[in-house]
């Protein structure tokens, strides 16, 4: 059940980035250049998820547990931190030059162009080696 | 880095696949009760093949979610032709751009979806400032790449 339930979850995000533009880097590293070929396509894709996910968590976090897990696991932390405003300035940076965030990395790899499969390799070992370098930053 | 290519305004395209994305959260959220960011999805699955790492014990439903991503963009072909897409061709700023969103998500705990849509939905301060953080990195990036230094 978790594996069927998992994979169209996964499934609608996917779609949800495909027919949104999100997928393009073209297309959200145009959304990032104000000054330039700007496309604000993304705001809506920003905005429509929040708005979605905004209701929809209200009503289902009245429930006492999820359907397929024991316990709801949210983030506790609330500090605005240096771990948490350096690590969003690098993925901003890194953002800004491929137009890639993890998700679309991962919907683009199906079409395997050659900046993707530079790219996603890169990201999983960014992953890897990112855990030890926050661990050092909290300690 | 990636030359200057137009892209269409699509508010209404873009909206929809919002509300898909957000529709994905909220089932995460009923069905796992977990916040649906790839990044910490991706790293749990991870943790599965790195054997120095202890393994996510829920590493099944994030793997299976990851297969739901990749084959998403095959499902919408079939009914769309093509997909639209233009990714640079530049391996080696490709590679230093996917480290640096590798590294910087994992310090950061999230990426766009983990902050910007579970977090800002949840009305978290530490998602905005995150959010506002890497939109103003990657809206700089831009610019200097494209208006700077070209």
């Amino acid at each position: 059940m978790r594996i069927i339930f998992g994979f169209l979850s996964g499934l609608v995000f996917g779609i949800g980035l495909v027919i949104s533009g999100m997928s393009n880097p073209a297309k959200v590293i145009n959304f990032l250049d104000v000054f330039g070929t700007w496309d604000p396509s993304l705001a809506f894709v920003m905005g429509g998820a929040t708005l979605v996910t905004f209701i929809g968590y209200r009503i289902v976090l009245q429930r006492d547990h999820p359907i397929l897990m024991t316990d709801f696991q949210l983030p506790l932390s609330t500090a605005v931190d240096k771990p948490l405003l350096m690590g969003a300035a690098l993925f901003g940076v890194g953002w800004g030059i491929g137009g890639f965030c993890p998700g679309p990395a991962w919907t683009a790899l199906p079409l395997m162009a050659t900046g993707t499969l530079a790219f996603l390799p890169a990201m999983l070992i960014g992953f890897l080696i990112g855990q030890p370098i926050k661990n050092m930053m909290t300690k | 880095m990636l030359p200057s290519v137009i892209t269409e305004f699509t508010p209404w395209a873009s909206l929809l696949g919002g509300v898909l994305i957000g529709i994905s959260a909220v089932m995460v959220m009923v069905l796992f009760g977990r916040i649906a960011g790839i990044t910490g999805v991706t790293t749990g699955a991870l943790s599965l093949i790195i054997p120095s790492q202890t393994k996510a014990a829920d590493w099944d439903w994030r793997i299976a979610f990851i297969a739901g991503l990749i084959i998403a963009p095959l499902l919408v072909s079939l009914f769309t032709g093509d997909i639209q897409q233009t990714v640079s061709d530049n391996v080696l700023g490709m590679a230093l751009a996917g480290l640096l969103v590798g590294i910087g998500t994992t310090i950061g705990s999230g990426c766009t979806s983990g902050h910007g849509v579970c977090g800002l939905a949840r009305l978290s301060t530490r998602s905005l400032a995150a959010v506002a953080t890497f939109m103003l990195f990657a809206a700089a990036t831009v610019f200097l790449l494209r208006h700077v230094w070209s």
